[in-house]
């Protein structure tokens, strides 16, 4: 049985887990708010928020439910925009609505309507997740919401006026959560949420099995394959504690397979070594696919795309696999053998990955060029770590993606620059024996020559970002010689 | 001011197609079509799709009871192929089973054998071949030829735009419910109800009134669902009809975006002539439109690339040469600007050309060639209260480009990789459907005893605000509170022969029917205020804020105790009215003729950020002067102006669809085919509606509002242009759009 509250009442079902969560919504719940736009976390119409307990806390995230399987729902808090709205008073149309829904009808956010559920979940999950509340970093909340009507404009306003609202009516005294139920963001229910799901919360999914196919964040699976996944025999494995978590062990940084692309994107661990972090998982699908998403997923789905894989290639990470018995670590690198084919045997599964803390002398950086800047595959990516000792580079790795059928490392690049001063010519060099070994294709996202091209300016980019002044020993890079 | 439609929204009560309860036993559809993009059926086995759990019928041609032909203006359509397959997308077969599930994987068990024929995928290699939809045609004005030794410059070029998927957030879909009798209702997302009823009777063989659809609202329309919304809801009734059961048909989204049509990609060639001072003295363009494998809109299309070839301006001597070229790929349709983007592109291109020959600023060769009252259109209309000049003035007066030019130069003159560019986009748009007898519309209300008030007309809501507007016309024609007013669902049983809501004339067109209707309700009303007063000047009886006055002064009659009094009288209250657009008409024989009732006016500038070393820009700002006339509700106008804009930008910019050498579709879901996200949408957006204007031919002098916008983002390409010039001066000046970060970074770096 799975067992969880959708809304302000506890449901039990005995469907298979690996249903799609937005079908069981719509169909056996006729809970009709949430739309289907896409099936394939593109558009947010399908939002929904889940409340998972932490500690003694509920916290909520903002979800795909079109790529979410129900089972992932157990002992968990499905909120949908039925659970979110007010009861129905009055007749002459006087519905009453959440500070939210006000604005976004004040300000013009909604044309036809249909994807407007989703903006409303998304926005109310924002204001649920964040304390401290910024016009900005709301708006990049709703980056996996797409409006084909309104331009954004309206529904940007929107999100002003709800902030100034909530920031007018707070009161310093109480929670963030009993601020929003008072202010009537969030209906009275909510307050009770936590105790219920502390009954249910201990109890076991018992219809989970154990299946050679996996699915964590489901994220890329839903999309290629939700037909047959729905009437398989997957096992949900994106709530297994042994695999999460971001620790240091041993001086190397240790990324658990199941810690979602969220995780990792807030971890003040990460963001510590790496500043600009933040930056580079914006640009990692949307918010919702980060809650989903994880690490692990992102390596074994072995996209020669991938954003995380390639950012973790140019960090010369391991992965360890386990099969239940043995162990074993390998470099990420010879990970691939070709598309989508692993150097990973039956039974085997990823539990974690690392890599060794960057070192005080070093520089990172991750570059990703795509149609749209956000919520889009690349056309090209490229990560870059680079060490250098007296003004000579010591250590390189750099990786491409979608340049290649698996997530690539330019090998022959790297070897070319150890040891090598920094001056333009190294890095048109460098550029150039790269562009030479990536074998790029023509397809949707960019032509070969597209990307080849492209290749070489991220090079670039990364150059230019690591030494704006010249290097010791090195020149200012040109950048007159670069085009 | 607020939009009423919208609680139902943002509260996710609001109905669409797939969000109706169904009916008891309703079957799924799912579509098996040709994956081939010209061939011919050689051998089509459903035996092992029938072995399916579930399955209850597979439907192809030889069911159809009556003409297997959905076309509108040409009648070469099939609603299934027959024979041969036309494009990758072309329907075949509809499985029709228990769920969705089973209909889908019955689909992939149906075999098809082909004998692949040569496709044609480039207009100009099919105007080669002489394969037109509609024989070509030319508007002439002056006379060209004697002109061009006239000319101090004189520019050729070449322009390609793209085409443009919709994106409705809602696919495609129906629901077909059998009725007693062998009648059919239809629950259709179309913006054209009466096209779905009429192809729907002729392909099942029926009279017209024994199928009645009914379209609640489309979760965005943006003329996708105008001709195509058609198939998918005649498939579900022939299905519903044939087994006697209620049919389901909603097409995924991947679906969708393969076999449905799009806006259309042209490729022209321009020739313009001009004085040393920027006078344009004449231009010569050809458009070669993309119609793919069918005639759909393409000819309306078409008409309307050739009327707004000269946009903005006054050009004394034009020859405008259009070809409806047919492809095999799925057949374009209507999208939001209906081909007046295309031909508003090409004039703009050649400007530019022009001005970088000549070493100016396009704006100037803009400012010289403006319209002005009575000058004449190469349609032979002239202008009439032309606010083209005043939108132009207005702009420069608020936003001063100028100083906008001169600061992005000393930016540049700064920053060595990052580039900023700005470019003016006026633009004039002609309002009416340019097939003359769609103008009309009528109107339906009601008013019941309690004085409450149902609406119906021909015109669909999908989020153009209509309903609203219809709402508010309703409530100020009868001096009512808009609370008592509920508009109906758009139902070809109460309202007969609707024109599709389109051509940006939804309001105009069913907003006067509102008026007349209301004014046959009024005229009632007084006779029972006369018979109430004992008074007989009806003249003197007016109703204000519901309240019932004679001679100035008030009495205690008011709106709802009236209601009451006239039905114990037995008056009627329920009126029917019917509109149609004066002093229009169009020789489609001379190419002249008055088809518009007015023009919309506005001017936009447009100003984008270039990061040089990847390719990639943004939209920092578009300023806009508009002229919508009497704004019936700032917060709908608004909104719909945001939207165009956006959507203009997207079609210029990041829109890309791309065709492999076969003819499929590589950009086919929203992973591949990106529309702007609200990171991508202009940074800052200002809207000023040009004041005192007052349109004489508008319901509340108002004006048509939702396609003119559009071509703001046209500005965006020219703006990109001009930043790319900043980083390299020498650029090579192609006119292709979209301009996505791949042409641009190509372009930079050649």
């Amino acid at each position: 049985m799975i067992e969880f509250i959708l809304n302000d009442r506890l449901v039990k079902t005995g469907s298979l887990p690996t249903t799609v969560l937005l079908d069981y919504l719509r169909k056996e719940k006729r809970l009709t708010g949430t739309k289907e736009g896409c099936r394939e976390g593109d558009c947010g119409a399908c939002t929904i928020l889940l409340g998972v307990m932490i500690g003694s806390n509920v916290h909520y995230k903002s979800v795909n439910s079109c790529l979410m399987p129900l089972g992932d729902a157990h002992g968990k808090h499905v909120v949908t925009i039925e659970g979110i709205t007010p009861p129905a008073f009055g007749k002459h149309g006087t519905l009453e609505l959440t500070p939210i829904q006000a604005a976004v009808v004040d300000q013009g956010g909604t044309q036809c309507g249909f994807c407007t559920p989703g903006f409303v979940v998304s926005m109310t999950g924002y204001f649920l997740n964040n304390t401290s509340l910024n016009f900005y970093d709301a708006v990049e909340s709703l980056g996996g919401n797409v409006c084909r009507c309104t331009g954004y404009a309206g529904i940007k306003r929107a999100v002003e006026q709800s902030i100034l609202f909530f920031e007018k009516g707070k009161s310093e005294k109480k929670t963030q959560q009993e601020n929003l139920v008072a202010l009537n963001f969030i209906p009275e229910y909510f307050s009770g949420i936590k105790e219920q799901l502390k009954k249910i919360h201990s109890r076991k999914l018992t219809s989970q099995k154990k299946s050679n196919t996996l699915i964590a964040g489901g994220t890329d699976l839903y999309v290629q394959q939700w037909e047959s996944l729905v009437r398989s025999e997957s096992e949900l494995i994106s709530d297994n504690r042994k695999l999460s978590g971001i620790y240091i062990e041993n001086k190397l940084i240790k990324i658990g397979a199941a810690a979602t692309i969220e995780e990792i994107k807030s971890s003040k661990l990460l963001q510590k070594y790496f500043p600009q972090w933040n930056y580079y998982l914006n640009l990692f699908g949307s918010l919702p696919i980060r809650n989903r998403a994880t690490v692990g997923g992102n390596i074994v789905n072995a996209s020669p795309i991938g954003d995380i894989t390639n950012i973790l290639l140019a960090l010369n990470a391991s992965v360890h696999l386990s099969n239940g018995k043995k162990k074993r670590s390998i470099p990420l690198k010879n990970f691939y053998k070709g598309y989508k084919t692993l150097d990973k045997k039956a039974g085997e599964i990823v539990e974690s990955v690392s890599f060794s803390i960057p070192s005080k002398k070093s520089f990172f950086n991750f570059e990703k060029v795509s149609k749209r800047r956000y919520l889009d595959i690349a056309s090209v990516n490229s990560s870059a770590y680079i060490e250098t000792k007296r003004g000579k580079i010591s250590t390189a790795h750099i990786s491409a993606g979608g340049v290649a059928p698996i997530p690539f490392y330019l090998s022959k690049t790297c070897n070319y620059l150890i040891g090598k001063i920094i001056t333009t010519e190294t890095v048109v060099e460098a550029a150039s024996i790269a562009m030479s070994e990536i074998l790029p294709i023509s397809d949707a996202r960019g032509s070969a020559e597209y990307k080849r091209l492209l290749l070489r300016q991220l090079l670039y980019a990364h150059f230019i970002k690591f030494f704006p002044q010249p290097a010791l020993q090195g020149e200012q890079i040109n950048l007159e010689k670069l085009f | 001011m607020k939009n009423n439609d919208s609680i139902l929204h943002v509260r996710g009560e609001s109905l669409f197609v797939d969000d109706v309860i169904t009916p008891q036993g309703v079957l799924y559809g799912y579509l098996f079509y040709s994956p081939i993009a010209h061939g011919k059926i050689l051998n089509l086995d459903f035996s092992e799709a029938y072995k399916v759990e579930g399955v209850k019928e597979i439907f192809s041609a030889k069911d159809i009871p009556g003409e297997n032909q959905i076309g509108g203006i040409v009648s070469d359509e099939n609603l299934f192929a027959e024979g041969t397959v036309h494009f990758i997308g072309h329907p075949i077969a509809l499985v029709v089973a228990e769920t969705f599930l089973q209909a889908h994987d019955a689909v992939k068990k149906i075999k098809c054998e082909f004998e692949k024929l040569h496709p044609i995928f480039d207009p100009r290699e099919a105007a080669k071949k002489n394969e037109f939809i509609v024989p070509p045609k030319t508007f002439l004005l002056g006379n060209v030829d004697n002109v061009w030794k006239d000319c101090d410059y004189i520019i050729e070029g070449t322009a390609e735009s793209g085409g443009q998927e919709h994106i409705y957030l809602e696919t495609q879909g129906s629901l077909a419910i059998p009725v007693e009798g062998g009648m059919i209702k239809i629950i259709s997302a179309t913006q054209a109800p009466t096209v779905v009823q009429r192809t729907a009777a002729r392909v099942l063989a029926l009279p017209m009134n024994k199928v009645e659809v009914d379209v609640l609202r489309l979760g965005g329309g943006f003329g996708g669902k105008e001709d195509q919304a058609t198939p998918w809801a005649v498939m579900a009734a022939l299905a519903a009809f044939k087994l006697n059961v209620p049919v389901k048909l909603i097409l995924p989204r991947q679906e969708d975006i393969r076999i449905t049509g799009k806006r259309h990609p042209y490729s022209s060639d321009f020739k313009i002539g001009l004085n040393k001072e920027g006078k344009i003295l004449t231009y010569e363009v050809t458009f070669y439109q993309n119609a793919g494998a069918a005639a759909d809109l393409s000819p309306a299309i078409l008409d309307r690339t050739l009327f707004h070839c000269t946009n903005s301006y006054f050009i004394p001597n034009v020859k405008a040469t259009a070809m409806s070229c047919r492809t095999n790929l799925p057949p374009f349709t209507a999208f939001r600007g209906f081909g007046g983007p295309q031909g508003m592109f090409v004039i703009e291109s050649a400007i530019y050309k022009a001005a970088q020959e000549m070493g100016i600023d396009p704006s100037v060769i803009q400012k010289k060639n403006l319209l002005n009252e009575g000058d004449e259109f190469p349609y032979g209309q002239k202008t009439l209260h032309c606010h083209i000049q005043k939108c132009y003035g207005e702009l420069e007066t608020r936003y001063n480009p100028k100083e906008i030019f001169q600061r992005i130069g000393a930016f540049n003159e700064k920053n060595k990789l990052m580039k900023k560019g700005a470019a003016i986009m006026p633009v004039t748009f002609g309002i009416s459907f340019t097939t003359t007898f769609l103008n009309q519309a009528s109107a339906l209300i009601h008013i019941y005893t309690d004085g409450s008030v149902n609406v119906s007309t021909a015109a669909v809501e999908m989020g153009q605000g209509v309903n609203e507007k219809i709402r508010k016309i309703t409530a100020e024609t009868l001096a009512i509170n808009e609370n008592r007013i509920k508009i109906d669902s758009t139902n070809t049983s109460r309202i007969a022969n609707t024109s599709p809501t389109a051509a940006s004339k939804g309001t105009d067109l069913n907003g006067f029917a509102v008026i007349d209707a209301c004014g046959i309700l009024i005229e009632r009303l007084k006779k029972v205020v006369a018979a109430e007063l004992n008074q007989n000047d009806l003249s003197k009886i007016e109703i204000k804020n519901e309240i019932i006055f004679y001679d100035g002064e008030k009495t205690e009659l008011t709106f709802e105790n009236l209601i009451r009094t006239a039905h114990l009288k037995r008056v009627s209250l329920t009126a029917q009215a019917h509109h149609s657009t004066p002093y229009i008409y169009f020789n489609q024989k001379t190419f002249k003729g008055n088809p518009f009732a007015y023009h919309t006016y506005g001017a936009a500038v447009v100003e984008v950020t270039l990061d040089c070393l990847r390719g990639i820009y943004e939209v920092d700002s578009v300023k806009v002067v508009h002229d919508c006339g009497e704004s019936i509700n700032r917060v709908v106008d608004i909104g719909q102006i945001e939207g165009a804009i956006a959507q203009g930008i997207g079609w210029i910019t990041m829109e890309e669809l791309k065709w492999d050498e076969e003819g499929k579709l590589l950009t086919d879901a929203l992973s591949t085919y990106k529309v702007p996200d609200i990171h991508a949408a202009a940074k800052e957006i200002q809207i000023h509606f040009l004041e005192n204007v007052p349109n004489p031919f508008g319901p509340l002098f108002s004006k048509a509002i939702g396609e003119p916008p559009f071509m703001y983002g046209i500005g965006a390409f020219f703006a990109l242009m001009n930043a790319m010039r900043a980083f390299k001066p020498n650029l090579e000046i192609k006119f292709s759009a979209p301009f996505t970060p791949e042409k641009v970074l190509l372009t930079l770096c050649n």
